[in-house]
Order: structure tokens, then C-alpha cells, then sequence
């Protein structure tokens, strides 16, 4: 485990939290009111929500909506950048993979087949 | 044609298949490009191999041949070098077939009427029943009136194959120079015998303008203008999806524009997927000269004519745009073969929105032209004097909407 | 004083610049139209907890805080200001050849980050003030898209404005003073941060710093600043080298180890001197790109800057770069007259989309920039604004010096590709390797930038280039030479930042119809539903 939101009691800026439960592929996540669904699943334990068109996996990345390493579905909505989205209570996150229907080995792929 | 000196002014993709025509035939190619092969209207296209949107005539029998020639020659091209290898994988090719969708009862009857002729050329154009085409594209709007599927039409990323066509003219010994300008010919009994360009003076014994939608500018600087002009078109690139679209789709309304020259701004839904799975999605033709400014009215005409076809992608981010420059001529067909006035100079330009699917017929077809050889389809109607391509249309200087 | 008839000005970007030159063109009698993506004004820069966290003290470390608290106040209540927060430029227009004025902005208003259901508008104002910033630029090595690996600008964003802790065991590595603050909020969020390294050798940043000390003193808030984190560091007994770098990054499905080393001055690697560390995170920053992509939709001219060349004898000489091979990169910025002005009648830039030079100089880049956009430039009667002004723009230019001395300081050395193996992947998006891009480059019928994209499909991606671009554009470059490649007639050279689409937008929303925004002062939400 790494990643994790400062605890309340331990934090400078004095904050109150409210508390507010998401669903990440059908598993809860709990976490706060302002925090962004990246942040959210950081502290939650989540290293990674995506899969590259490879398979491998990745997360966090630019953390400032620049480089959509985050991407994930809310609530039906493709491709919301997780660092960039505030979590609401109740949203549904469904992580992304483009493995297996991208171009996933690279040049050496031979044509698609004819439908 | 041993011993035969070409120049190919333009390293698109019609150049470039032309290059690798005369190249494979034995002539001394070198093309000439003011850029970079491939970087202006070849890379700035769809890809489209089609014969869908073609009815009986002359272009369609250069698309039947290009379609058929197109699978060969990119294997010829991955066999000949490892370069050419990799090329040919870029170009992805993808015999995907295209669906031609009607959503009117108007459009039904004329789609009929369009698929039935086509028939009769040749075209395997198979109507679809509503549950074949929900099977075939579950996601296409219920709201349609008649659907047909084109088991021929194929697709290409354009950049890739016409690198894989240039490095195959490579490989057989053409050369290339590329930020290379075409200044002034050089004209001697008559007969263009070589270009000034911003290196020197290039001879040759004859010279192909394959330079696209620059192609009538290009002509007027060696003295024998020709009435081929831009004709914008743009293109929306969304982010990768999981596979929706499996056909190139289309609204039947895309056949009366594609043989349209109206001035005015002109859209149609044409969807499909890349293999990265992205859709791209056209598409408008705009006649505004090189005007390159986006248009985001242009761009939501396109989306809302799309999202008409498949509702459900109303969701799907829109990440890019691109818009290129295509030859237009005003009776749309294609300038291919000898220029009457200026005996060495040749022509290959004019195929506006379907350039890329058209060069490998194009190449060959010239091929033959400069052989003097009876060609493989009838090249009559592409000849350089007829009305539409010696009395030019100044093109419009700006947008008429 | 007289007030000129009201200019209508639309500011992009509330950060540092964008909320400073709303103040000025406030100040000058303009109406103003304020724009960010964000809730609230602030930018990276001034980035704190969400009021939703309810913070009791908020946040007093900041820099300039009680400065900025003020203004972010006045400029919101201004009755000539509309404030647009949450709200995305997806595209500029320009305008047809023969009208004069800025190009039509195109927003999606009003709506949670790359939400569904956003209106679309346009907005037409006499002047624009671009002031959209930067984002870190990252060089990549082997196994940079491990998760775990990140910018040293996201750990900052998620330690100020979440209070969240990227790592328990951090190291942050690449090169620029920025390393410094970032290491500080991450000891701040409770992270051990093993180390802070700056790829540039100790002699280089001390050569380009020790040069005309006289322009730092006008910076004396940013060395304070500086100071300060370097204090932190000190306290925490956080080791801070020079002249080493992360050059790979190693685990299974996320970081778990990385390999550091030793480099010479062009960040060549010393050989014997890789160590491996255990981490669970690293914070990499090599520098700051622009984000370009809205100046150049305006037509903005851009200036190509060389990067300082570094080599052993290290005065930038021609011989330095013989021996260093190419120069490193080329940082693209927008060209600005004194007044801020680009190229484009009507359109002005401030901020680090000029020159990276942090917020001080932004903020004095901003004011100019407002002052000029809501005047035209005119100097202005009143003596005492004509002094604030000549004030004004005095500290912009220190802060020029600054991000001369900045750059010159902390270079990109030029031959960071060493890090890289054939299978190091270049475009995260879609995983293009430095192999590939380097047998494309080498195709002699594939080599033009817009060709190789394609057929690589580096920049292809849903980032579109935004952090692969530049270092693609680079490697192009060294295969190849830096002779410009000439765009035909109508079509726009390549360019790694050209997004004429600048923020996604879904077919739904560009397929609705956009209402102009007309008054400022009334919210775009108020307008759609009349």
C-alpha cells in the first residue's frame, strides 16, 4: 500500500470531512466530498484503473487533466479523466481497457478479417 | 521504358503510385515534392478504398481496378524490402465493406435505384434486411428505410500506404527529392523537356503533376493550366472505443454530395472505425480555396448528421479534427494522361475525395497511357481536353454559408 | 480620468497571469469574461483543498496567498466581471480574412469535469488574453508508464488541493527548482522522500544561477520561496543530488524499485555509477511544456528558443554543442511584443505560455496583458498608473531574466535518448516504442512529422501529443536535422502542439447548436434557459 489521504485529525488545514462512498467496478470506495475520483482511488488503494492497449496496466500520471492516463467511465460517461472529475456520492466508475481491441501488437498485426 | 527519364511533380499517394508504375517498368524516376512525401492531402484523408459511391462509368471501372489491384501490391510491397514490410503494415489495409444506409423513404428508392445499377457493373452491392443489418452493425439507428451492403469496400490508412508505394518506387530506383519547389518549364520545340525548380534544372523525357488540389497552379506554372481546385474536407477523430462501428457506414445522402459541386457547405455522416479504434467521421466538402480555418459550425453539422446514424455514440468525445484540401474538378472525374498542348507533360490529379482508393489504378492506367498501350480500363472519359478541366471556374475565395 | 467606451475582454486561464490581467482590465474599464476549467481561480500555481473539505486554516504556507485571496476576491465581485468556471475552450475561430478582431471563443460551459451534458457557446470580445500555462514536461525512460511513476506536478496537485499522498516512499528526480516545492508538499502529506535528485550537474546550475546575480535579487521573493523549501528539506535530512537521475523505473504491474545514475553535464550516463532503490512512487519533472494549442488555434507566432546548450566546458559555445551533439531540445513559446501583444491584432498572451518564469513574472505579465487588451495599449494619463505600469513592466522584464537564468540553469542535456532501449515506450497513449520511431524516421518515404505520426501513431492517442509531442518532434530532429519542413499552400506546418480541437468535446454537445454569449455578467446558464 502507498498512496492515502492525510488523516483529519493529522492535517494542517483543519478540514471537516464528509464522508461519500463511490462503486469502482461494482466494488465501494469511500472517500470524501472534494476529492477527485483519482485522489479518491488513490486513498482507497488503487494503483492503476486502466489498461493501456497492451494490457499493462496504468494510473496516475500528470494529475492535472493533460495526459488522459486516468481515464475512466462515471455514471455511463466514457472517458472522464479521474483526476480532473470531483467524486459526487453514488457515482459509478467502471475502469477502461483498449487491450484486445486496439492495435495491440503493434505493426506486425496482420489485417483485420473480412466480416 | 529502360532509359526513359520521368519526374513525378508531387509525392503524395498518386504520385507515388505513378512513381512506382514507371519505376517497376523500368524508368528513371525521380519525384519532386515542395514538402514531404505524404504530408499534405494524402495524410489529411480518410483512407477511402471504395466502390460504393460510384455509379456505371469510367470511375468506377479505375475503382474496380484499383480494388482489385490494391491487396497485390501491397503484398508485392512487403515482400520486396523490410521497409516496404513495415510500410505495408502501416497501410491497414482492411476489407471491411461499407454499408449505405437510407434514412428517408426518398433516399430508399434512390439508394435502390443506385444499387441496382451498380449491379449491373459488377458491384456486389447485396440489400440488407433489417435484422441482417442489425447484426452486421447493432449500434446503426432503427430509423432506417433501406440498407446495402458493399462487401468490396475496403480502407487504408492513407500516410501508410502511400509510404508503402514510394518505398516500393525506392526500392526499384527512383529517387526523391523532397522541399524541392517546381518554379517554371522548360519548353523546347514545343515539348516540356525539363522544370526549374528552387535546386536547378531537372530533364526529363516526361513529367507527371500529380500534385494534387495544387495541381492546376502547378500546370499554370509550366504553361497549360487545368481546371482542378481544393475542395476542403473534414474529418472528426473521436477517442478510442470499444469496437461499434464495423463497416464503413454511410448515409445515402453522401452519393448526391460526393457528385455535387456546390459551392456551399455540404455535409454527410460517413462512419467507421481504425484499427486503434477511433471512429472517424465525415465528412463535409467546402469549396473555400486553402482556407484552412476550423469552422465549428461545419464540425457540429458533421456530428449531428453522424449521431442521426448511430444515436448512441451521442457520448463519444470528439479528441481531433483535421480537414485536408482535395482536387476537385467540376465534372468529377479525374485528369489522367497526356496534356495535348504541351506534348511531355502529363497528368494525374483531379480524384478529390477518392485519391487514395484511385492511385494504384491511377499508376497503372498511366502506365499504359505512356506506353502507348491499350489500357486497362477505358481512360476516355480522364482525358486533359474536355470542357471541365481546359475552361477552369476561378474556385470560390471564400465560403458562400 | 476618462474610461474608453467599455472593451469587452475574455481572459483564458485564472491562474497567476489570467486572474492578474482580469484585475487590470477590470481596473481599466473593461468588461471582462474570466475563464478556467477549474472551480475556482488559483491555476497550479495558487492550487488549495476544495471548500468542500470545510478547511478551518486554510492554507498559510503559500506564497503570496494573502495577495492572491485578495484579488481572486475583488476580481469575482467586479459587476463588470462574468466568471466561467468549469468551463473548457474547445476551439478558437478565427475570423474571415478581411475582419479585424480576436478569434470567437467556443466554450462548453457549466459542467463537472468532461461531463456529458455541457452547453455549448460561443463568446465574441474586442480582445483575448491567453493565459493558459504549462504543464510538466517528462522526458521518458525505460518504465515511465508504470503506475506509480508520475509528474512531480501531480504529486503536488494531489498533496495541496486533495491532501492526498502519491507515495510512502517517493523520489523525486528530473531538473528545475520546482523539484523543491514538490518535495516539500510531499513531506508535508506525511511521504518519505528518499531523495531529490536534479539531473544537472552541480557546475551547470551553478554557472547558469551565478551569472548576473544581480537579476535574482529582483526575484528575492522567489529565492525566499526557494529558500524556504530548501529549509524543509534540510529539516527532514532529505539528501538533494546533483548530476543524477532516474533512469528507469522497474516493477510488476506498478514501480517498485528504480535505477538512478550518475550523469555528465549533457545527461550522458557515467558508467558504474546506476544504483537501484526501493520506492513505491517517483515524482519526475524535466522541465515545464507550454500549452500551445490555444495560441496557435489563434494563429499566434511562435518563437522557437534554443535550449542552453551544456557541454564540459559549458559556456554554450558552437563547441559545446559540437560536443554535445545537437542542441537539446527547442522550447516553442508565444512571441509578445512590450504591451504583451502576439501576432494576432487583438490577441495577448501572458503567463508561462511566454517563457517559463513562475508566478511572480506571470503576475506582471498579466497585468500588462490586461492593461493592454482592455486599452489598446494607450499609455494611460493618470500618473500614477503610468508609474504602476513602468513598475509593471520592470518586474515582467526581471522576470524574463529569470527564466533565461532558469533555463540556463536547469537545460535539458542533449543526450537524454541514451536512457532509452528500442522497446522504451516514447508515446504512453499508444505505447509507440523508440524503435519504431526511429526505423520510421529512418524511411526515407515515411519521414515527414505528419507521415511518422501516422503511420506510428505516436500522438495519435487521447493525449494527443500533449506529453509525447515535443520529445517526438525532438528525436525527429536529431535523425534528421533541424531543417524546417515546409507545410503546402492552406495547410499549417506540423507542429507537436497543433490541437485545433483543444479540449475534447462529445458528438453529443458539438452535434447541439451554441448560443452566443452576449452580456457579461449574466452566467451561461441563465442564458440558455431564457
Amino acid at each position: 500500500m502507498s498512496p492515502r489521504l492525510v488523516p483529519a485529525q493529522r492535517d494542517a488545514t483543519g478540514r471537516r470531512d464528509r464522508p461519500l462512498r463511490v462503486t469502482v467496478d461494482g466494488v465501494p470506495a469511500d472517500g470524501i466530498a472534494g476529492q477527485t475520483l483519482a485522489g479518491l482511488m488513490l486513498a482507497s488503494g488503487r494503483t492503476s484503473w486502466r489498461r493501456a492497449p497492451s494490457g499493462a496496466p496504468r494510473g496516475l500520471f500528470c494529475g492535472i487533466g493533460v495526459c488522459f492516463d486516468c481515464l475512466v467511465t462515471v455514471n455511463g460517461e466514457p472517458d472522464v479523466r479521474a483526476c480532473r472529475r470531483r467524486a459526487v456520492d453514488g457515482d459509478e466508475v467502471t475502469t477502461h481497457s483498449r487491450a484486445g481491441h486496439g492495435d495491440a501488437d503493434g505493426p506486425g498485426r496482420t489485417a483485420r478479417e473480412e466480416r | 521504358m529502360n532509359g526513359t527519364r520521368a519526374v513525378v511533380l508531387g509525392a503524395g499517394i498518386i504520385g507515388a503510385a505513378c512513381a512506382r508504375e514507371l519505376a517497376l517498368a523500368g524508368a528513371a524516376v525521380t519525384v519532386v515534392d515542395r514538402g514531404g512525401p505524404a504530408a499534405a492531402t494524402t495524410s489529411h484523408g480518410e483512407g477511402n478504398v471504395l466502390v460504393s459511391d460510384k455509379g456505371p462509368g469510367p470511375e468506377l471501372a479505375l475503382a474496380q481496378l484499383s480494388r482489385e489491384l490494391w491487396p497485390t501490391v501491397l503484398t508485392q510491397v512487403a515482400e520486396r524490402s523490410a521497409e516496404g514490410h513495415r510500410a505495408a503494415q502501416a497501410a491497414e489495409w482492411d476489407p471491411k465493406g461499407g454499408i449505405v444506409v437510407a434514412t428517408t423513404s426518398a433516399g430508399a428508392h434512390a439508394l435502390a435505384r443506385f444499387a441496382d445499377s451498380q449491379r449491373s457493373a459488377g458491384v456486389r452491392a447485396e440489400p440488407l434486411a433489417p435484422e441482417a443489418l442489425r447484426e452486421a452493425e447493432p449500434y446503426v439507428t432503427r430509423e432506417h428505410t433501406a440498407a446495402v451492403h458493399y462487401g468490396e469496400d475496403a480502407q487504408v490508412q492513407p500516410a501508410g500506404a502511400a509510404t508503402a508505394l514510394l518505398t516500393d518506387a525506392l526500392a526499384a530506383g527512383a529517387a526523391l527529392r523532397g522541399g524541392e519547389e517546381v518554379c517554371s518549364g522548360v519548353v523546347r520545340g514545343g515539348r516540356l523537356t525539363g522544370v526549374r525548380t528552387t535546386h536547378g534544372l531537372l530533364e526529363a523525357d516526361l513529367f507527371v503533376n500529380a500534385a494534387g488540389p495544387w495541381s492546376g497552379a502547378l500546370a499554370a506554372r509550366l504553361g497549360a493550366p487545368v481546371g482542378v481546385e481544393p475542395r476542403r474536407g473534414d474529418v472528426l477523430v473521436t477517442t478510442p472505443q470499444p469496437p461499434t462501428v464495423f463497416h464503413k457506414v454511410y448515409d445515402a445522402d453522401y452519393v448526391g454530395s460526393v457528385g455535387s459541386g456546390e459551392e456551399e457547405s455540404q455535409t454527410s455522416a460517413v462512419v467507421e472505425s481504425t484499427r486503434a479504434g477511433s471512429l472517424l467521421i465525415g465528412s463535409s466538402r467546402r469549396r473555400v480555396g486553402f482556407d484552412d480555418r476550423l469552422r465549428p459550425e461545419v464540425l457540429s453539422a458533421v456530428a449531428a448528421k453522424a449521431l442521426r446514424l448511430f444515436p448512441s455514440l451521442a457520448r463519444v468525445p470528439v479528441m481531433r479534427a483535421y480537414g485536408g484540401f482535395r482536387p476537385y474538378v467540376a465534372d468529377h472525374l479525374p485528369v489522367i494522361g497526356a496534356d495535348p498542348r504541351l506534348p511531355g507533360l502529363w497528368h494525374a490529379s483531379g480524384h478529390e475525395g477518392a485519391g487514395i482508393g484511385l492511385s494504384v489504378g491511377t499508376g497503372r492506367l498511366l502506365l499504359h497511357l505512356v506506353r502507348g498501350e491499350p489500357p486497362p480500363v477505358d481512360a476516355a472519359a480522364f482525358r486533359v481536353d474536355r470542357p471541365a478541366v481546359l475552361r477552369p471556374r476561378q474556385y470560390q475565395q471564400q465560403e458562400t454559408t | 480620468m476618462t474610461v474608453p467606451a467599455a472593451r469587452r475582454v475574455a481572459v483564458v486561464g485564472a491562474g497567476p497571469a489570467g486572474l492578474s490581467a482580469a484585475h487590470a482590465a477590470l481596473a481599466a474599464g473593461a468588461r471582462v469574461t474570466l475563464i478556467d476549467a477549474a472551480e475556482e481561480p488559483g491555476g497550479q500555481y495558487h492550487r488549495t483543498v476544495p471548500e468542500t473539505y470545510g478547511p478551518q486554516r486554510p492554507v498559510r504556507l503559500q506564497h503570496g496567498w494573502r495577495a492572491f485571496e485578495r484579488r481572486r476576491r475583488r476580481v469575482l465581485a467586479h459587476p463588470r466581471c462574468t466568471w466561467l468556471p468549469r468551463t473548457s475552450v474547445w476551439a478558437l475561430e478565427q475570423p474571415q480574412p478581411e475582419h479585424e478582431g480576436p478569434p470567437r471563443l467556443h466554450l462548453l460551459c457549466a459542467g463537472p469535469a468532461d461531463g456529458a451534458g455541457r452547453t455549448r457557446h460561443t463568446l465574441d470580445v474586442d480582445a483575448l488574453v491567453l493565459a493558459v500555462g504549462a504543464h510538466d514536461r517528462v522526458l521518458p525512460f525505460p518504465g515511465w508508464q508504470l503506475p506509480g511513476v508520475c509528474t512531480a506536478g501531480a504529486a503536488q496537485a494531489l498533496a495541496k488541493g486533495e491532501r492526498v499522498a502519491v507515495g510512502e516512499r517517493v523520489v523525486v528526480a528530473g531538473s528545475g527548482p520546482f523539484l523543491l516545492p514538490v518535495a516539500a508538499s510531499l513531506l508535508d502529506v506525511g511521504s518519505r522522500v528518499l531523495e531529490v535528485l536534479e539531473a544537472n550537474t552541480a557546475a551547470t546550475t551553478a554557472r547558469g544561477w551565478g551569472r548576473r546575480p544581480w537579476e535574482l535579487a529582483a526575484q528575492a521573493g522567489k529565492a525566499v520561496e526557494l529558500a524556504g523549501h530548501a529549509a524543509v528539506l534540510a529539516r527532514h535530512r532529505v539528501p538533494y543530488r546533483t548530476g543524477r537521475a532516474v533512469v528507469e523505473a522497474r516493477g510488476d504491474g506498478r514501480v517498485e524499485e528504480v535505477v538512478t545514475a550518475r550523469l555528465r553535464a549533457d545527461w550522458s550516463v557515467l558508467d558504474g555509477t546506476r544504483r537501484t532503490l526501493a520506492v513505491d512512487t517517483v515524482c519526475v519533472s524535466h522541465g515545464f511544456s507550454p500549452q500551445l494549442e490555444l495560441p496557435l488555434a489563434a494563429g499566434c507566432a511562435l518563437d522557437e528558443r534554443p535550449a542552453p546548450r551544456c557541454g564540459p566546458a559549458g559556456d554554450g559555445g558552437a563547441d559545446d554543442a559540437r560536443k554535445s551533439g545537437r542542441s537539446g531540445s527547442l522550447g516553442a513559446f508565444v512571441r509578445v511584443d512590450e504591451q504583451q501583444r502576439t501576432s494576432v491584432p487583438w490577441v495577448f498572451a501572458a503567463g508561462e505560455i511566454t517563457g517559463i518564469a513562475g508566478a511572480p513574472s506571470a503576475r506582471a505579465e498579466g497585468a500588462v496583458a490586461g492593461w493592454s487588451a482592455a486599452t489598446g495599449g494607450s499609455t494611460p494619463r493618470d500618473p500614477g498608473r503610468r508609474r504602476a505600469l513602468r513598475a509593471l513592466r520592470r518586474s515582467r522584464d526581471q522576470g524574463r531574466a529569470f527564466a533565461e537564468r532558469l533555463a540556463r540553469a536547469h537545460p535539458i542535456g542533449a543526450a537524454w535518448p541514451g536512457w532509452l532501449r528500442p522497446q522504451t515506450v516514447v508515446c504512453r497513449c499508444e505505447e509507440t516504442d523508440y524503435g519504431s520511431l526511429c526505423a520510421a524516421f529512418a524511411t526515407e518515404a515515411g519521414s515527414a512529422s505528419r507521415v511518422a505520426k501516422l503511420n506510428t501513431r505516436a500522438g495519435l492517442g487521447p493525449c494527443q501529443g500533449r506529453i509525447c509531442g515535443p520529445t517526438v518532434a525532438e528525436l525527429r530532429r536529431r535523425f534528421l536535422g533541424d531543417a524546417p519542413e515546409r507545410p503546402a499552400e492552406g495547410l499549417p506546418r506540423a507542429d507537436p502542439h497543433r490541437r485545433p480541437i483543444a479540449q475534447p468535446v462529445r458528438l453529443g454537445e458539438l452535434a447541439a447548436p451554441s448560443a452566443p454569449l452576449t452580456d457579461p455578467g449574466r452566467r451561461p446558464e441563465e442564458e440558455s434557459s431564457s
